[in-house]
């Protein structure tokens, strides 16, 4: 083996590298918050919908869940261009990372859902809450709360996917890192950067949870949970 | 101007078998290193296990797509110039699904109950002899479902083996685009051919799911 | 009169609790201990030191000639003579009764399967269970499964045998099968150390009686100590009816 590593060879890229990480962020960060309200109104549709709330909702989640995000992405990129709009690459790619995601979300938080016992909705509405209130306070913020683990593993899946998107040139830390190996010619010291890069992401994001779980849900702080 | 027609779907069918194929390396390769990381995890050696969780954790935080790109990048800087690439795809989503297999069997084996460990452990018989006598057969019947389930998974994820060139599905997809510039239909296609592969391994995994939760009552 | 098991101060703890706290005992051959005492008082605690499940501070234990206090102890050859049944059974769910018993001795002893499984249905038969030999444990009753239990432990041939509690998830028509399992043993000759609610059981079959409280041996004697308590804690802990 005679390859010489030359990781110099990259440090005069370390701001693209830097507003690469800054994408992928800000990426990842609406396509999680819209993914999240997506998702868990799908799931209250699916367990307390009409019977074609449910009907609909199933079918999407099955098409999402059994088809591979790539194909997912050039769907509605090139099936946006085809309805005759033009949109830009990093819109495709939100898009389709808030419908992929959604479909995730929205069968972890019916998991959370359906492990509430319905019996304290009758319990909140003695209490003469109006039903929109007792359905979040009683059974939509507790079933988050418990599955929460569960959503934040996703979403740290959702931030490492987004780099599949980098395949319709949105912008994002891969797509960057394409670029740069392509200019430097080096392709292995750049995608060991990356890679580095994403697992601090993948700690951050992890990190931001966890902090954001303690301040939401005040119970969880009270009786302490892992990270 | 030539269209979809059907000498392209049956391309597109012809290289699902490569997808097909791809997956099942990428599940025995990664079963095998994901069966070895997960007994590591294990393991009643102390360093043994901060390393396989290291290994997990390295290659759960990495995309794939990275993953695919460094062995890509990687054989040829080991030296091999010529490598078909199937064995950067297939090495690349071995890894992945090892890493990921590694954790969901660490969990299996470790949901059953301390007390048979100790049981087992009281009749003599020695690490091994407990872990394949009496904790593995157990474990295996909770794994089936997760790992039926992480099959669609791999299933999906080989698809990004088009970035390094495998002719699988999705790059068979990108290959008639390129030809009849149909995206919309051609893409619908594909993701229906996966549709068809994945459904009923998602089906099962769910009906493994219920009768191991009627069993357990 | 030679001791097979001995305990001189033994001392445990779980993390700040001082569990045992100069625990000393001993069981001559043949001799039936009923342990008795409190929920916490550490009964089970001495049971699990006795076979190395748990590791002791200080102290000594000796096991059928085993210095089990001893860092270097062979734990699997400690095993073989010792048998010990839970009080949740802990059969091995994916076998059958007679799987469950000829796993140890096809493993650990080398001996050829068939005769395991003759060895299995001798055992069987002593538990009053021929019968069920090809039943999975979730086809058992909780008595039957914790004869099965019993049985696997037993075609070890064991010199000692722990019982925690073995009676306790029980309802008592099926307490009376397990019991009457456990004095045909002692009438054999098996030394036997039982944790147990049982006074009645303790009573009448026990040779010897030790009531531990707060992690020490409070007070000890033949069966009829139960009778005329000594200490107070003892007359109260008998007279609350446990
Ligand atoms: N693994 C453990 N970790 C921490 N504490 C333990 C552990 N096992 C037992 N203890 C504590 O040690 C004390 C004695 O427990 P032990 O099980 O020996 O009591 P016991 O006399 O058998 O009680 P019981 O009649 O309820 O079975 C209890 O306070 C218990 O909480
Ligand atoms: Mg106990």
């Amino acid at each position: 083996m005679t390859y010489q590593f030359d990781f110099a060879a990259l440090l005069p890229y370390w701001r693209e590298f830097a507003m690469g990480v800054w994408l992928t962020l800000q990426l990842s960060f609406v396509a999680t918050v819209l993914g999240f309200v997506l998702g868990t109104l799908c799931a209250i549709g699916r367990s307390d919908g009409a019977p074609w709330v449910k009907a609909l909702v199933a079918c999407y989640v099955e098409v999402i869940r059994n088809t591979p995000l790539l194909v997912q992405i050039f769907i509605i990129y090139f099936g946006i261009a085809t309805l005759g709009l033009h949109v830009d690459a990093n819109v495709a790619a939100v898009l389709a990372l808030v419908v992929n995601v959604g479909a995730y979300t929205s069968e972890i938080v019916r998991a959370g859902l359906e492990s509430i016992h319905k019996s304290q909705l009758e319990a909140a509405e003695c209490l003469g809450l109006s039903r929109p209130q007792t359905y979040w306070h009683v059974i939509v913020r507790p079933a988050i709360e418990r599955v929460y683990p569960a959503l934040t593993s996703q979403y740290v899946l959702l931030m490492l996917a987004s780099s599949i998107t980098s395949q319709i040139s949105a912008e994002e830390l891969t797509a960057v890192a394409n670029r740069i190996q392509s200019d430097t010619f080096r392709s292995f010291e750049t995608y060991i950067v990356v890679g580095v890069l994403y697992l601090a992401l993948s700690f951050v994001v992890r990190i931001a949870f966890w902090l954001f779980g303690l301040v939401v849900f005040v119970r969880r702080r009270k009786l302490g949970t892992a990270l | 101007m030539p269209t979809f027609t059907l000498i392209h779907f049956q391309f597109l069918c012809w290289a699902a078998l490569w997808t097909v194929g791809l997956s099942a390396i990428a599940f025995v390769g990664g079963g095998l290193v994901g069966f070895g990381v997960a007994l590591a995890r294990i393991s009643s050696t102390r360093w043994v296990r901060i390393l396989a969780t290291a290994y997990i954790q390295v290659v759960q935080g990495t995309p794939l797509l990275i993953l695919l790109f460094l062995f890509y990048f990687g054989i040829a800087i080991v030296g091999f110039k010529e490598v078909p690439a199937i064995f950067a795809a297939g090495l690349g989503l071995t890894i992945y699904s090892s890493g990921f297999l590694a954790e969901i069997w660490r969990g299996c084996i470790e949901s059953v109950p301390k007390t048979q460990w100790e049981a087992a452990e009281c009749l003599s018989l020695s690490r091994w002899q407990r872990l394949t006598r009496v904790i593995l057969p157990q474990a295996m019947r909770i794994a089936t479902a997760p790992t039926v389930g992480f099959l669609v998974q791999i299933v999906k994820n080989t698809s990004l083996a088009s970035v390094v060139g495998f002719v699988e599905l999705s790059q068979a997809g990108k290959l008639v685009n390129n030809s009849i510039f149909e995206p919309f239909t051609i893409f619908m296609v594909v993701a229906a051919i996966y549709f068809v592969l994945c459904y009923p391994l998602s089906t099962w995994s769910r009906s493994l799911e219920r009768k191991l939760n009627v069993g357990r009552r | 009169m030679s001791a097979v098991v001995s305990l001189t101060n033994v001392e445990k703890s779980f993390g700040a609790v001082k569990v045992l706290n100069g625990v000393s005992f001993e069981v001559a051959r043949g001799e039936v201990a009923a342990v008795i005492g409190q929920s916490g008082s550490g009964k089970s605690t001495a049971l699990r030191c006795i076979n190395a499940l748990e590791t002791i501070e200080g102290g000594q234990i000796m096991v059928c000639g085993h210095a089990v206090h001893d860092p270097k102890l062979d734990k699997k050859t400690l095993r073989r003579d010792v048998g010990i049944v839970f009080q949740s059974y802990n059969l091995f769910p994916h076998l059958t009764a007679e799987q469950n018993i000829m796993l140890a001795p096809t493993c650990v002893k080398g001996i050829g399967k068939a005769a395991a499984r003759d060895l299995a249905r001798e055992v069987l038969a002593r538990v009053g269970l021929e019968a069920k030999a090809d039943h999975f444990p979730e086809q058992l009753s909780g008595g039957q499964q914790q004869r099965v239990a019993i049985a696997r432990s037993l075609a070890m041939q064991p010199k000692l045998m722990l019982f925690d509690e073995v009676t306790s998830a029980l309802d008592p028509q099926l307490t009376g099968e397990v019991l009457k399992v456990m004095e045909d043993l002692a009438r054999g000759g098996m030394t036997m150390i039982l944790v147990t609610h049982e006074m009645a059981f303790a009573r009448k079959v026990a040779s010897k009686v030790i009531y531990m409280h707060q992690g020490t041996v409070w007070e000890t004697g033949p069966g009829a100590m139960l009778d005329d308590p000594k200490t107070p804690e003892l007359r109260a802990f008998v007279g609350s009816g446990l």
